[in-house]
């Protein structure tokens, strides 16, 4: 048997092990090639698709890069303005409790314009999950600093490294809402091995399984890369995060009630 | 001798060639092609099919969801 017919004997109905889930559109991605936001977009759709939830899921999309999340996921969205997705969520799961919310939000939105938003939502333990995309940079308006960006890292508006001696330490969020009351589940993941991918559904789905046992607040941070903003290549991106971002923020669970 | 053979199917015209997939193989089987597709990416294929095991990582780490899996018993 030749080569090329054995592998078309292999690609058959009966043999799939992976596709991708219904619950993405077929809508080509604008991101960059090699976007954390891709994997973390298809790891929610996976979750809703196995816990089935897409008639029942909200999310609230912020602004960033991620605005545009709407296009991807066939589920309910709304837009807020920015860093006020927890609000909005807020609102929704207050309206309809039976609902699934979820905020999508990235690190200029999230931990600098609406961090008021965020910390009092986790501070009043709204039922809803907010995912937290952490790649130490604004990737949209053309990588200048977050709040989050490294000590020493080379951004548009830190152009000799980010001096924390004027403009303060790179926030560390979970650990700040970890202390907070309202928050059930507070964790750090990843999305660069296929490892990793498995651990951050695991943890989204607990975020979601909290949401229908009314538990609270559940915040998944994920560490992901911009190698746009970077200036990096895909790969040469998750070298880097691996070597830069896993010291400063740690990976792992901070917070399980 | 691998227990499992596998195979995969890359929709090249919406791989963007960032090449996460062809790090995360254990067994060596992706490159980027030498050519390139409609948007000019050198997308994803399978250099050396005799080798993969059907493990889905590749499929996993895709930003793009481009690339489908296959898996059967190894005859």
């Amino acid at each position: 048997m030749t080569a090329t017919t054995e592998i078309n004997n292999i690609i058959s109905e009966e043999n799939l092990v992976y596709k991708k889930t219904d619950v993405l559109l077929d809508n080509e991605m604008h991101y960059c090639p090699g976007c954390t936001h891709g994997v973390i977009h298809k790891v929610i759709a996976e979750v809703i698709e196995e816990m089935d939830i897409q008639d029942k899921t909200i999310g609230v999309s912020p602004v960033g890069c991620s605005v545009l999340a709407y296009n991807y996921l066939d589920i309910d969205w709304q837009q807020a303005a920015h860093g006020r997705a927890p609000a909005l969520a807020t609102a929704t799961a207050r309206l309809m409790p039976e609902k699934y919310v979820f905020t999508y939000q990235g690190d200029g939105d999230l931990a600098s314009i609406g961090c008021a938003e965020i910390i009092h939502a986790c501070n009043r333990g709204e039922n809803i999950v907010v995912v937290f995309v952490n790649n130490a940079i604004y990737g949209m308006t053309g990588g200048q600093m977050a709040p989050t960006t490294l000590e020493n890292q080379v951004t548009a508006t830190s152009p000799y490294g980010r001096d924390c001696a004027s403009t303060g330490a790179p926030m560390k969020i979970s650990e700040m809402v970890s202390l907070l009351p309202g928050t059930r589940f507070v964790t750090r993941q990843s999305a660069e091995t296929a490892g990793a991918v498995r651990k951050l559904k695991k943890a989204i789905r607990k975020g979601f399984e909290n949401t229908r046992e009314k538990k609270g607040l559940s915040f998944i941070e994920i560490v992901g890369t911009c190698s746009s903003g970077w200036k990096l290549s895909p790969t040469q991106s998750n070298e880097w995060m691996k070597e830069n971002m896993f010291p400063y923020y740690p990976l792992g669970t901070l917070k399980d009630e | 001798m691998a227990k499992f053979k596998g195979a995969i199917v890359v929709d090249t015209e919406k791989c963007k060639g960032c090449g996460l997939c062809v790090v995360s193989c254990p067994t060596a089987v992706i490159e980027l092609a030498r050519g390139v597709n409609g948007k000019g990416y050198h997308y994803a294929h399978m250099a050396n099919p005799d080798a993969c095991i059907g493990c889905s990582s590749c499929g996993l780490v895709c930003p793009d969801t481009v690339i489908t899996v296959y898996r059967a018993k190894a005859s």
